[in-house]
């Protein structure tokens, strides 16, 4: 394996899920989630009540890239009125070295 | 037959209608909580198992689980929201070990429940003081009529509002069988219990509790205070809300806010209107 190709595999991607209140990427974060495959980070349930951004947009400026946005869906005749899961997922990434 | 002292009142019930529980702080003597955690520790399976589907009086009729769960108090709550003759449904004593740190992910129990109106109840025994090390269970409060499957909500770790349950001894949390929650990790060294005990209704849930308050203008207000994860689904929510009270209450013109009463709004007599010369009236049919 090259030096390159060494370098290239220490990088991973962090995951941050960010859940908000409503369709535009500017409203508040309601829930969040985030998956670090350099392990230099591990979130729980329940181990913090305060969001890690005000809202997508704030995450983006600290540069977090936008990989996934929950379409906005059409209502089913029938749904109208039934909540389920938390309805717009922002899925983000940034791209970090295990080393260091 | 619970004596009426012990009854929910209507704004009890429009808290529970909003936030899918209702919260007993030390409502267990303490004494009994010690017994009730010497049992546990000594018989933590319980026989869980066995006994699905009956009637709750003849479960634990000799037991010190049988007298928490039959104290006065508790009766009147059990009462006030399934009725007098609930079904044994399951129960689980979630024993958490000192130092174990992985806490569950989040859930609603069983399995999808499509229903509307009737619902069973999830009842939250913690016979010692829980501080947060200890973990508590991590509630959401609002979640209960959220439709989703089982553990497939684990994608999420944390949202606004969640609430982690730390409590005295001897508290008590009653939910909605559909409460998303998820037990937390125990970060002390002590050994902490959970007792969960679900039971279903055998009536139809209408005016089981102390009704004496119903007409309190308070109670819209219980209903409709917002919860802080709901985003612009709030009123949808709201909707929900209305719609198990004109249930529990049997009054299906019950409204908050005209949210229902507008889309239920589909006018047959405007010929009538027309032909009696009610707009002259200022509105009023005979």
């Amino acid at each position: 394996m090259s030096k390159n190709n060494t370098a290239v595999s220490s990088l991973r991607q962090k995951i941050l899920i960010l859940y908000s209140g409503g369709s535009a990427l500017d409203s508040k974060i309601v829930a969040w989630s985030l998956f670090d495959a350099t392990e230099k980070e591990k979130m729980i349930t329940g181990d913090s009540d305060v969001p890690p951004y005000e809202s997508v947009f704030d995450a983006m400026k600290d540069g977090w890239r936008v990989i996934q946005i929950s379409p906005i869906q059409s209502i089913h005749p029938g749904t109208e009125y039934s909540t389920g899961y938390l309805k717009f997922e922002h899925v983000l990434e940034k791209i970090a070295s295990t080393d260091g | 037959m619970v004596n009426k002292k012990y009854l929910l009142t209507s704004k009890q019930m429009a808290s529970f209608v909003n936030k899918g529980f209702l919260r007993f702080d030390k409502i267990i003597p303490k004494k009994l909580c010690d017994e009730a955690f010497r049992e546990l520790k000594r018989n933590p399976d319980h026989k869980w198992w066995l006994t699905n589907g009956k009637p709750f009086s003849e479960i634990w009729t000799d037991s010190v689980i049988g007298k928490v769960f039959r104290h006065p108090k508790v009766e009147g709550i059990i009462q006030s929201l399934v009725g007098p003759n609930p079904r044994y449904d399951h129960h689980f004593p979630h024993r958490i070990e000192p130092g174990k740190l992985e806490p569950q992910n989040w859930h609603a129990d069983s399995i999808i429940d499509t229903r509307t109106k009737h619902f069973d109840i999830q009842l939250f025994f913690f016979p010692q003081d829980t501080p947060r090390e200890m973990g508590g269970t991590l509630i959401l409060p609002g979640s209960h009529f959220r439709r989703v499957q089982e553990s497939e909500i684990s994608r999420y770790h944390n949202i606004v509002g969640q609430l982690p349950i730390v409590c005295k001894a001897g508290t008590l949390f009653v939910t909605h069988h559909n409460i998303w929650h998820c037990a937390q990790p125990n970060r002390s060294r002590k050994l902490r219990f959970m007792f969960k005990l679900r039971l279903n209704p055998t009536v139809r849930q209408i005016n089981l509790w102390n009704t004496d308050d119903l007409s309190d203008p308070e109670i819209e207000n219980v209903l409709m205070k917002s919860h802080p994860w709901t985003g612009v689904e709030e009123r949808i929510e709201q909707v929900l809300r209305i719609k198990l009270w004109r249930f529990l209450t049997d009054n299906q013109h019950f409204d908050s806010r005209y949210w229902l009463t507008r889309i239920e709004n589909e006018p047959t007599t405007i010929f009538e209107y027309q032909q009696s010369g009610v707009y002259e009236n200022k509105g009023k049919l005979n």
